[in-house]
């Protein structure tokens, strides 16, 4: 039996902190609060959480700058919780190392959901040859993706895209970060490639490319996988 | 009889009554008047303060003379003293009054000596009269002293009496507009007892006092004068008591006069004399100076301008006129004025020019004017004229390369004729000579234009008439030539280059006119104050050159300087502070001025129609003279004019948003307070059910559905709120991307899918659709906003239609339902802001459409919306936008 695993919650409004404890905890996590900045940074680094909870409005110091300061140490899953909603700070946010990012407010199920996909990221860390999803199979190891036992005809431009996302299932990828992996860093400002390389990999792997369950977009931020 | 006569005069009376309302909000000032010194004037007023300090008035000392006068200086001293103000001036050390200390302690009553007094350099204003106007402005009532050989009007009389030059005078309006005014009189045997007793100076001076300036007959004259100035002023102020009051009586004299006024030292007397008979007649009074062709000398212009002071101090109204001819000039002037009597001051000739150029102008002066009186006072110049002016043509001032070029061609054509004397005969050669001398006064001036007259006269007669080589004309009728030749060469000359110099004062006029044009035009059209500033540095830099530098108001009414430095001038504190004092005086000041001069530049008041708008800076080395000065005037006034237009716009403007944000403010409270209530009610209610009553499963289940359906509802209202904001502070710039026009519409109908599941939402985009630079999110957003409120409303049929397609540089998306459609009337209407049909169910707050149409337009696109033919609404969006062509 393992033991419960700790979350750190770093929220200065009491209300939020509450809910997140309830909804934590009757889900088997131990839960760890701080109210600001600093007492955030200490409890992470005595408490060992596997997870941070971090809002980026807090009193003492700026939600990024602790964000900046966890990283320098901290390699386990960031999610950001915060009002801010606008897409330069979600970009921001993940660009300096956060896992994922949720509005205020948000869905308790959505919350629990992504601190799953975080936690599973971390595990999966020791790559699998063959990902599986539903339907689809992708073999990193042979460069084959299968549907419904079917051999896909992929480029390796193509493949490399799917990959990069199937590995971050889950997880939103900026449209920078996408761009730098695949194509390189002369690239990050063609979003076009990206665009045209998405809706063609739709047509190939979704049931429904009108109604895409595995490519999703996150509107003027990036690509999600899966889930 | 003429009834008219017997009422008073509408204007006259507002402006007497505006004069009291001005005076009762300033200090009250009282003169005590003497004929001279030692009359007591100083004690006088002493006393009376001491009476008034009885009765608990607040009175200070701001600056009293005692002379050493034992009583005197007893008296002074139970009063406070405002100390007085150090100025080094240059090796010697002098104290004045102290203005600022005395504004800041405002007292009552202030007593201050010598109002004719003279400032030191560094003061902040030349005379202390200046200093007491102040103080009056701030409230505060002033005592002062004053002897009647120190106004104005009256120091020429009292130099011609004594033989005492007067240096330091007083304006005669402020002691006219004084509120009251005591005589301390004494006899002149009193006067003298109090001399030789030792009670005014010390016993040898008192001795010196007596043998000079202190004459009898002096004294008799002055106390005649003191006496006179005092009881004119009681028969005035009856006269107005008068007319205020609307007593029946003898009106004001209805007499105006006019003194023509010209650029010499001869003038400044004529402008004393006619004020003091203005008074006494009970008459107005306005000056004319009549501008015609001829050129003034520097030493000229000067003197003009000191009559043009002259003239402000005393109170009279200064006109110019140009013409020609200055007696057409001042005649049509008076009878446009109404002027019953006109002065003039005999001309004197000095030479022949002069007596050219004014002609027969008394006599022609006394015809033309009909029956307007004409004075005519004589000219006893040289008994005032100290600094006698040196006799000059003004038109000899050429310089003497143009004399020394005129005497060369004169000589070289003679030259070339006495060449071929031999083939043309000694006449023709006059018409040669003749003909250069004309020549040359198209390019010279008169005085080498006389001298090549003269030579070409000689040399024609010494070399070319016979006998040559003598001046001796041998025929009559050569001499009658010769005496035509030299008439004509001086007259042609004279007259081509006065024919020059009108054509040069013309030009010179339509350079300026030309210059305003200019400036009107190019402010016209510009708008901000940044660009009227730069317009206005520019245009004076190119008209004026000069450099100047531009201060404006702020909203608080005071002057506003940013920094230092600007446009290369360095303003210092001081001249900081004198910016300060021309804005709030509206009246010009700094170098080359009565106020405060020891700043670097010369201040001018930006002054509006109904408000000041601020200051302008400039370097000046040289004074305008009277023609840019008037210029400089017309133009600045322009720019005031502009930056007032600016200023009143902007104000509107203002008032305008507020006006508008008040507007929004209430429609926000009404139609959001409902709107929020709703969802928090459920909220509460369900969550209070759930808390207090155990109820099965299945309705815990429901009432939890309901709280989370009225937190969307309440994210939906604040989400629609926060963009309503972000459009109204304008900070909505699209993030342009390229994107896939499925994807935008995936998301949106993944994040309405449970709107949309009663509904069949067709999806029409052509194959061959390009990718689109557009902003995803806010674009999400306005089909989100379209096809939610389709869901809201549409309930006739389930079919829901969303159309994109590209054509010509434009992306369109369409989206179109079957519900009931606008109301005709209302259609034009829904996308205004709190905008809600009427009729339409309850929930949305009106804001949906209206942020619709923000997004759009900051894409710089259009929103229409038009009722389909069979029933329903359809929402077109045109988007300009750039595209790539992608092959699938």
């Amino acid at each position: 039996m393992n033991l419960p695993e700790t979350i750190l919650i770093i929220d200065d409004e009491v209300q939020i902190r509450r809910l997140l404890e309830i909804t934590l905890s009757s889900n088997g996590y131990k839960i760890s609060e701080a109210a600001t900045g600093k007492d955030g940074l200490i409890a992470a680094a005595t408490n060992h959480p596997v997870l941070v909870i971090l809002d980026l409005g807090l009193p003492d110091i700026d939600g990024i700058e602790i964000l900046k300061k966890l990283r320098e140490w901290y390699l386990k899953p960031i999610i950001i919780l915060s009002v801010r909603n606008s897409e330069e700070d979600i970009i921001h946010a993940l660009d300096n190392g956060a896992n994922d990012y949720l509005t205020k407010p948000f869905r308790t199920g959505e919350l629990l959901a992504r601190i799953r996909v975080a936690s599973r990221q971390v595990q999966n860390i020791s790559d699998k040859p063959i990902l599986e999803f539903g339907s689809l199979s992708i073999d990193l190891t042979n460069h084959i993706v299968r549907k419904n036992s079917e051999l896909l005809k992929l480029t390796s431009t193509e493949f490399s895209l799917l990959s990069l996302l199937a590995k971050n299932e889950g997880r939103v990828l900026t449209h920078q970060y996408i761009l730098k992996e695949v194509w390189g860093m002369g690239y990050i400002e063609q979003t076009q490639y990206l665009r045209v390389f998405i809706a063609q990999l739709r047509k190939k792997v979704e049931d429904d490319p009108a109604r895409p369950k595995l490519l999703n977009t996150e509107s003027g931020i990036g690509y999600r996988f899966g889930s | 009889m003429d009834i008219i006569d017997n009422r008073p005069d509408p204007d006259e009376l507002l402006a007497s009554l505006k004069f009291e309302e001005e005076r009762s909000k300033r200090g009250k000032l009282k003169i005590f008047f003497g004929m001279c010194a030692g009359v007591g004037k100083t004690y006088t007023m002493l006393q009376t303060a001491q009476a008034e300090k009885l009765k608990g008035n607040d009175i200070v000392i701001g600056y009293v003379e005692t002379h050493n006068r034992k009583e005197t200086a007893e008296l002074a001293e139970g009063f406070e003293l405002i100390p007085r103000k150090t100025y080094q001036y240059k090796s010697t050390t002098v104290q004045e009054m102290d203005l600022d200390a005395i504004i800041a302690r405002k007292p009552r009553v202030v007593l201050v000596d010598e109002l004719a007094h003279s400032n030191s350099p560094g003061s902040r204003h030349t005379k202390r009269c200046q200093d007491v106007l102040e103080i009056l402005d701030n409230g505060i009532s002033v005592y002062t002293t004053l002897n009647v050989q120190h106004l104005e009007s009256r120091s020429d009389t009292v130099s011609q009496i004594t033989g005492i030059i007067v240096r330091e005078t007083l304006p005669d309006e402020i002691f006219e507009n004084a509120d009251e005014i005591e005589v301390i009189d004494l006899t002149p045997d009193e006067l003298l007892q109090r001399l030789s007793d030792g009670k005014v100076y010390t016993p040898e001076r008192s001795k010196e006092a007596i043998g000079s300036f202190f004459r009898k007959g002096n004294i008799t004259a002055l106390r005649e004068m003191a006496l006179r100035i005092v009881a004119d002023r009681v028969d005035k102020q009856l006269h107005e008591y008068m007319q205020l009051k609307r007593i029946k009586g003898p009106w004001k004299s209805g007499l105006h006069l006019l003194v023509a006024v010209s650029h010499t030292q001869q003038s400044a007397k004529l402008l004393r004399w006619a004020k003091n008979l203005s008074y006494t007649m009970g008459a107005d009074l306005q000056a004319v100076y009549v501008e015609t062709s001829y050129k003034l000398t520097p030493k000229e212009s000067e003197q003009l301008n000191k009559n043009i002071n002259l003239s402000r101090q005393l109170g009279i109204k200064f006109r110019f006129v140009t013409n020609n001819d200055m007696v057409k000039a001042i005649v049509d002037f008076a009878q446009k004025e109404n002027i019953t009597h006109i002065i003039i001051g005999k001309p004197r000739v000095r030479n022949l020019l002069t007596l050219l150029r004014l002609g027969n102008f008394v006599n022609r002066l006394i015809r033309y004017s009909g029956n307007i009186d004409v004075y005519i006072l004589g000219s006893d110049i040289k008994s005032t004229d100290k600094f006698k002016e040196k006799v000059s043509l003004p038109s000899f001032t050429s310089n003497i390369r143009q004399y020394f070029a005129a005497t060369l061609i004169v000589v070289i054509t003679a030259l070339a004729c006495f060449s071929i004397k031999e083939f043309i005969g000694y006449q023709v050669v006059s018409f040669a000579l003749l003909f250069v001398v004309s020549t040359l006064a198209f390019f010279f001036g008169t005085g080498p234009i006389l001298v090549s007259a003269t030579l070409s006269a000689l040399i024609w007669d010494f070399f070319f008439i016979p006998p040559p080589y003598t001046l001796h004309v041998d025929k009559p009728e050569d001499m009658l030539m010769l005496i035509m030749f030299f008439i004509i060469a001086l007259l042609s000359g004279v007259l081509t280059s006065r024919i020059k110099r009108q054509e040069m004062k013309i030009r010179r006029r339509e350079e300026r006119t030309n210059a305003l044009y200019q400036l009107t035009r190019e402010l016209s059209t510009a708008s901000g104050f940044e660009e009227v500033i730069n317009i206005a540095k520019n245009d004076i830099k190119k008209y004026f050159d000069l450099r100047c530098r531009i201060l404006l108001r702020n909203d608080t009414n005071q002057l506003d300087c940013p920094n230092q430095i600007d446009s290369g001038i360095i303003l210092s504190k001081n001249d900081v502070s004198v910016a300060a004092w021309t804005f709030q005086h509206s009246a010009k000041a700094g170098k080359h001025t009565d106020t405060l001069p020891s700043s670097k530049y010369t201040f001018y008041p930006l002054k509006g129609n109904q408000m000041n708008l601020g200051v302008i800076a400039i370097q000046q080395t040289n004074v305008f003279t009277l023609g840019e000065e008037q210029f400089w005037d017309a133009f600045i006034s322009q720019i005031s004019g502009k930056f007032e237009r600016e200023y009143l716009r902007d104000m509107a403007k203002q008032a305008f948003l507020l006006n508008e944000s008040d507007k929004l403010y209430k429609t926000l409270f009404n139609s959001i307070s409902h709107e929020l209530r709703i969802p928090v009610a459920t909220i509460m209610g369900a969550s209070d059910s759930l808390l207090t009553s155990l109820h099965p499963e299945e309705i815990r289940k429901e009432l939890s559905q309901e709280i989370f359906k009225a937190s969307k509802r309440l994210n939906r209202l604040i989400d629609n709120l926060l963009n309503m904001s972000r459009l109204e502070s304008g900070r909505i710039t699209p993030r342009l991307d390229w994107c896939d026009i499925h994807d935008l519409i995936n998301k949106v109908s993944e994040n309405l899918q449970d709107e949309l599941k009663p509904f069949r939402l067709h999806v029409v985009i052509p194959d061959d659709m390009p990718l689109v630079k557009i902003d995803f999110g806010l674009i999400e957003q306005v089909l989100y906003n379209l096809i939610y409120n389709a869901t809201q409303y549409a309930s006739i049929s389930i079919n829901l239609r969303v159309k994109a397609f590209y054509e010509n540089g434009i992306m369109t998306l369409q989206v179109m339902d079957r519900g009931p459609g606008f109301p005709g009337k209302e259609i034009s209407f829904i996308f205004n802001k709190f905008y809600r049909v009427e009729g339409s169910k309850a929930g949305g707050t009106g804001l949906g459409l209206s942020i619709a149409k923000g997004f759009v337009e900051a894409h710089e696109g259009t929103i229409t919306v038009r009722n389909r033919q069979n029933g329903g609404a359809i929402f077109t969006i045109k988007i300009p936008t750039e595209i790539l062509h992608i092959d699938f």
